[in-house]
């Protein structure tokens, strides 16, 4: 039977919690179902708007050169896409709901547990523009990171995940409900203060944008850190080899 | 087996027995109170259902987004119709004088009536979005009549839960539930922007369903059915969107 001590000393070589890495993979599987999907909803009509409508007899806010997966859009292509709007949007709407109650577990969990606080909020120290400067410096000359972060996020990865959590994921939940005739029905604001439901849908995509460029940066750390090292990091919880991956 | 392990392991069994029993008791109150949709089955299903719920629980009587006249689009888009049957080019060509709605099913009375019965009936308007699943929307006044005063003329009894729709043209049909079907602003259409509905927006009557997108709003209407039994109807799951993959509830 291990003593107390012991048992702690266990807890401490988790790199991550139990709650956090299967939110974490829950959310990067529906999040892939979300972008595959949307992907073929947004091919049915490729062009964007700004404002409460737009449709083909209306002037876009731009266009995505590709051709439509529906014949009722002037592409200039005189080619029609297969046309995946069906399964897509029942996929769509069910991973929406993953992330959103995934979300609503992690949020919990994040603030009751001081997970927010211990591994997200910057330092009171780090609140300055030159912890941020001092941090990309050593990205950029490519310095190893120092022993003090191993074990928890530097200001730049502590920023850029709330930013994810607090301020993207949030924002796409919204213009995604913006876009909900019956939702809109009953908070009718959530689509006026977006500025009507295309501007809604057009800053939905623009924020799977970001979110996916955040996933690009995300897996290229990862992958330079270690890849595998990271991946066992946030998949059983072990991370003991910092010096593994190198 | 370490004792961490095994006291994790009753933990995560309890916890998962306590999901799963807590799934199981909701599943009962949804069906219960009526919070589970036609295509609330398969892979889908878990998806489709918390939507509608929670649609239920906080839209059932929410008004519909109305606009300023000023917003209503100067080119409203029509989407593509199939071709006009012979038999709707001879109504288009006496006017719809013979055009009918037959309303029946869990009815008290039901009863046919004609575009002029309908609009002898109250006539309203409402400036709302049509909004389609591709992702474009546009803003018209709808004339009309709500279609909860030609349900109450009919007598709705009282185990009916869905309204069936059908188009003149066969196979082409939909389902709204009763919340749907008495809300004010869901209207039988005959108008659009101060004239007659046009052929090309669903004319000579389209039910207008402006708080679900616009593969709901069907056009060319001729016959509602009123049903405590959605299963006997197609596949069972409330319309052919479902077949399609398109959610039965779009209200979204």
């Amino acid at each position: 039977m291990p003593t107390a001590p012991q048992l702690e000393e266990a807890k401490e070589t988790r790199r991550h919690s139990a709650v956090v890495r299967v939110t974490h993979w829950l959310t990067f599987i529906a999040f892939v179902a979300l972008v595959v999907s949307g992907f073929e909803i947004v091919i049915s009509h490729p062009r964007f708007y700004w404002g409460e409508v737009g449709n083909v007899n209306t002037r876009p806010l731009f266009v995505i050169p590709i051709p439509a997966s529906r014949d009722t859009v002037p592409t200039g292509y005189g080619y029609v896409m297969n046309d995946q709007n069906g399964w897509s949007r029942y996929l769509h709407f069910e991973a929406a709901w993953v992330v959103l109650l995934t979300g609503l577990v992690y949020g919990i969990y994040g603030l009751g547990s001081g997970h927010f606080r211990k591994n997200l909020i910057p330092a009171r120290s780090d609140w300055t523009w030159r912890a941020y400067r001092d941090r990309i410096a050593k990205y950029l000359r490519r310095k190893r990171a120092d022993r003090a972060e191993e074990d928890t996020y530097n200001v730049l990865q502590r920023t850029a995940y709330l930013v994810v959590i607090l301020v993207l994921f949030p924002l796409v939940i919204w213009t995604g409900l913006a876009m909900s005739p019956s939702f809109t029905s009953a908070f009718p604001a959530t689509a006026a203060l977006l500025g009507g439901r295309q501007s809604a849908r057009t800053i939905h995509f623009f924020v799977t944008w970001l979110l996916l460029l955040f996933l690009a940066v995300h897996v290229a750390m990862v992958a330079l850190s270690g890849f595998w090292s990271r991946m066992r990091a946030m998949t059983t919880g072990e991370a003991r080899d910092f010096k593994e991956g190198q | 087996m370490n004792p961490i392990s095994r006291r994790k392991l009753i933990r995560g069994g309890v916890a998962a027995a306590a999901g799963l029993g807590g799934l199981a008791v909701a599943d009962r109150l949804a069906s219960r109170y009526g919070l589970i949709p036609p295509d609330g089955s398969g892979i889908y299903g878990p998806g489709e259902t918390l939507t509608y719920a929670c649609q239920r629980l906080l839209t059932t009587r929410t008004p519909a987004r109305e606009f300023p006249r000023g917003m209503i689009s100067k080119k409203p888009f029509a989407n593509e119709i199939a071709p006009p049957t012979e038999e709707f080019k001879r109504m288009q060509a006496g006017g719809f004088r013979d055009w009918r709605l037959v309303v029946d099913g869990t009815v008290a009375r039901p009863m046919t009536l004609s575009l002029a019965d309908l609009k002898s009936l109250p006539m309203q308007s409402q400036i709302t979005e049509v909004a389609c699943e591709e992702g474009w929307s546009y803003i018209a006044e709808w004339i009309g009549t709500p279609l909860s005063g030609v349900l109450r003329e009919a007598g709705v009894l009282p185990q009916s839960r869905y309204v069936v729709y059908y188009a003149i043209e066969k196979g082409l049909w939909e389902s709204i539930d009763m919340a749907d079907a008495m809300h004010p602003h869901t209207f039988l259409t005959m108008g659009m922007n101060d004239g007659d509905l046009p052929v090309a927006f669903g004319g000579p009557l389209r039910l207008r369903v402006p708080r679900q997108l616009g593969y709901k709003s069907l056009k060319f209407l001729t016959h509602i059915t009123v049903t405590d039994d959605i299963k006997k109807f197609g596949s069972g799951k409330g319309s052919v969107d479902p077949d399609y993959g398109y959610s039965w509830y779009a209200g979204i």
